[in-house]
């Protein structure tokens, strides 16, 4: 059910681990949908130089998480908040349908992480405070994100 | 692939085993004839059929005239249910069932339900019984069907049937059971349970797929679900699979006279796996009755990692398994069974259920083992559930 590069992703996952001193960390998703994301990045001079994650999950959570640090390793901020869920699967090969909603989960981890270094580097604005932070765990409802590219994919 | 695959998922299919074969292969080669034609090629496949009949009926205690051949036990299922349904002419029909039962019958409720019955689905305790009080509780005036299974499919705990059935017809209920994991594995005789209606599947016990069966008790009206020609007396159309109802005659007499030794052997596997687990890795958590259940289902929770991950990851060392884990049921919710045990989402999504069979050796287990504590602490190296675990020393116990 799982491309190749899938199972390549999820047998050998690239960057596990942690960052410390991390200039900014993003955790997604929630326990009871039965996967979370955390994604830690080391930020210089506006380049992601360095990005380690850990995820609780199935083989595509574990599989997207890898491939959407590789996607953003080397790339400036505004590069990889660009990277989309879809591009997430494309270079994957695919995600069966069932698997799409842990490509956006992927995205959304980017999303918090450099949420998070921007907050702590006061470049948030209080309008972006306000509104959602990325953490779908927060409200439990990434599952239900309509921006996202929910079509499926094949088999 | 690899080279060899240690098959440990005996709950969701058996191999063939060769004396079955060879019991079917007539029937599936110059025995073609239809079992409901006159000549000679129809009436010996009439025979065989007859035959097959009368060895599953002595098999489970009941009369030949009492058991149904249908194509799956899922069918059976849905047969037995709606069919009570159907033939009860009453208004305002009640019917029961478990929280944990098999989709065979858990849907069948549910669509049901949506055409207007009354349904009560009964909750389990933490080991997964029915209690039944707990059903003697839900018994209406309207009640005229209870369906629970004998063991559970997931964590192999086994109900107190004879009890549960005894109450169901003191309210005037038929009971139904769906026997798919039991028959084979555990006695089973229907007169001793108390049941009227009974489902079973070959594929279960080392007979063949596509073949299922449904026993009725003498004189519990249950209306056809398939309509067609006179075959199965009229109750079941459909022209007889013969070499299914051979192959499932031939495992379950072999199923039975090797019944003891047979479970004994599964009971050796279960608990030698069980003890290497608990004694090898921390944070895990046995799912089910510890003693009233099969004896050759494991189901065990590995906290902080989720199903999906860890199957693969045994299959990729060569073990066929099986978890209730959202990923593996096609939702974002964990196994139903799981999750009616009273388990939290998180540990129901890190199970794994084991269930044993015929080629699985103690040296299969010792190597299960082996893998499983290197997988484990792989993913829980990877996940940030343990992470916080470890940081924080935070996590809701269930050890035990």
């Amino acid at each position: 059910m799982y491309s190749e590069k899938v199972m390549d992703h999820f047998a050998n996952p690239r960057n596990v681990g942690e960052i410390e001193n991390a200039s900014g960390v993003g955790q997604v998703g929630n326990a009871k949908c039965g996967d979370i994301m955390k994604i830690y990045l080391k930020i210089e001079n506006g380049i992601i130089e360095d990005v380690k994650f850990k995820t609780f999950g199935c083989g595509a959570a574990v599989a997207t998480s890898s491939m959407a640090t590789e996607l953003i390793i080397g790339k400036t901020l505004d590069e990889a908040q660009k990277i989309t869920n879809k591009a997430v699967m494309e270079a994957l090969d695919g995600l069966p349908p069932a698997k799409v909603h842990c490509s956006v989960l992927a995205e959304e981890a980017i999303a918090a992480a450099i949420f998070d270094y921007r907050k702590k580097n006061g470049l948030v604005s209080e309008e972006e405070e306000e509104g959602c932070n990325g953490c779908c765990g927060s409200c439990g409802s990434h599952d239900l994100h309509e921006n996202h590219n929910f079509q499926d994919e094949e088999e | 692939m690899q080279e060899k695959t240690i098959y440990m998922d005996h709950a969701a299919t058996t191999p063939l085993k060769p004396e079955v074969l060879e019991a079917m292969m007539p029937y599936l080669t110059t025995h073609y004839g239809n079992a409901s034609s006159i000549y000679g090629i129809g009436r010996e496949n009439r025979k065989a059929v007859d035959f097959a009949r009368n060895a599953i009926a002595d098999s489970l205690g009941a009369s030949q005239t009492e058991i149904f051949f249908t194509a799956s036990g899922s069918e059976a299922d849905n047969w037995a249910i709606k069919g009570v349904v159907e033939a009860n002419k009453t208004k305002d029909k009640h019917i029961i069932t478990s929280a944990i039962e098999h989709p065979a019958v858990l849907n069948v409720f549910e669509y049901l339900e949506k055409q207007g019955i009354d349904v009560t689905y009964l909750p389990v305790n933490a080991e997964g019984q029915v209690l039944p009080e707990t059903l003697r509780a839900a018994m209406k005036p309207g009640t005229i069907l209870v369906s629970v299974m004998i063991a559970n499919n997931e964590i192999g705990t086994i109900q107190p049937i004879s009890e549960l059935a005894a109450i169901a017809h003191a309210g005037g209920a038929v009971f139904h059971t769906d026997a798919v994991q039991a028959v084979g594995n555990i006695p089973v005789n229907v007169r001793e349970l108390g049941v009227d209606l009974l489902t079973f599947s070959a594929h279960k016990f080392y007979g063949p797929k596509g073949i299922g069966a449904l026993y009725v008790k003498k004189g519990c009206k249950v209306a056809p679900l398939i309509h067609g020609g006179h075959q199965e007396r009229g109750k079941r159309a459909g022209t007889e699979n013969v070499p299914g109802i051979v192959g499932m005659a031939k495992a379950l007499t072999l199923a039975v006279e090797n019944m003891v030794v047979h479970s004994e052997k599964l009971l050796l596997l279960r608990e030698k796996a069980k003890d290497g687990i608990f004694s090898r890795i921390p944070h895990v958590r046995l799912n089910g009755h510890p003693t009233v259940r099969l004896p050759g289902n494991l189901n065990i929770s590995f906290q902080f990692i989720e199903g999906e991950s860890l199957l693969l990851l045994l299959d990729m060392k060569g073990f066929a398994a099986s978890s209730g884990s959202a990923c593996t049921s096609g939702s974002l919710d964990p196994s139903h069974v799981l999750l009616a045990i009273g388990l939290p989402h998180e540990i129901a999504h890190g199970s794994l259920r084991l269930s044993f069979g015929d080629s699985n050796t103690l040296e299969d287990v010792d190597h299960l083992v082996e893998n499983l504590v290197g997988i484990v602490d792989r993913l829980r190296q990877m996940s940030p559930l343990y992470e916080d675990f470890v940081k924080n020393n935070y996590a809701i116990s269930v050890d035990r």
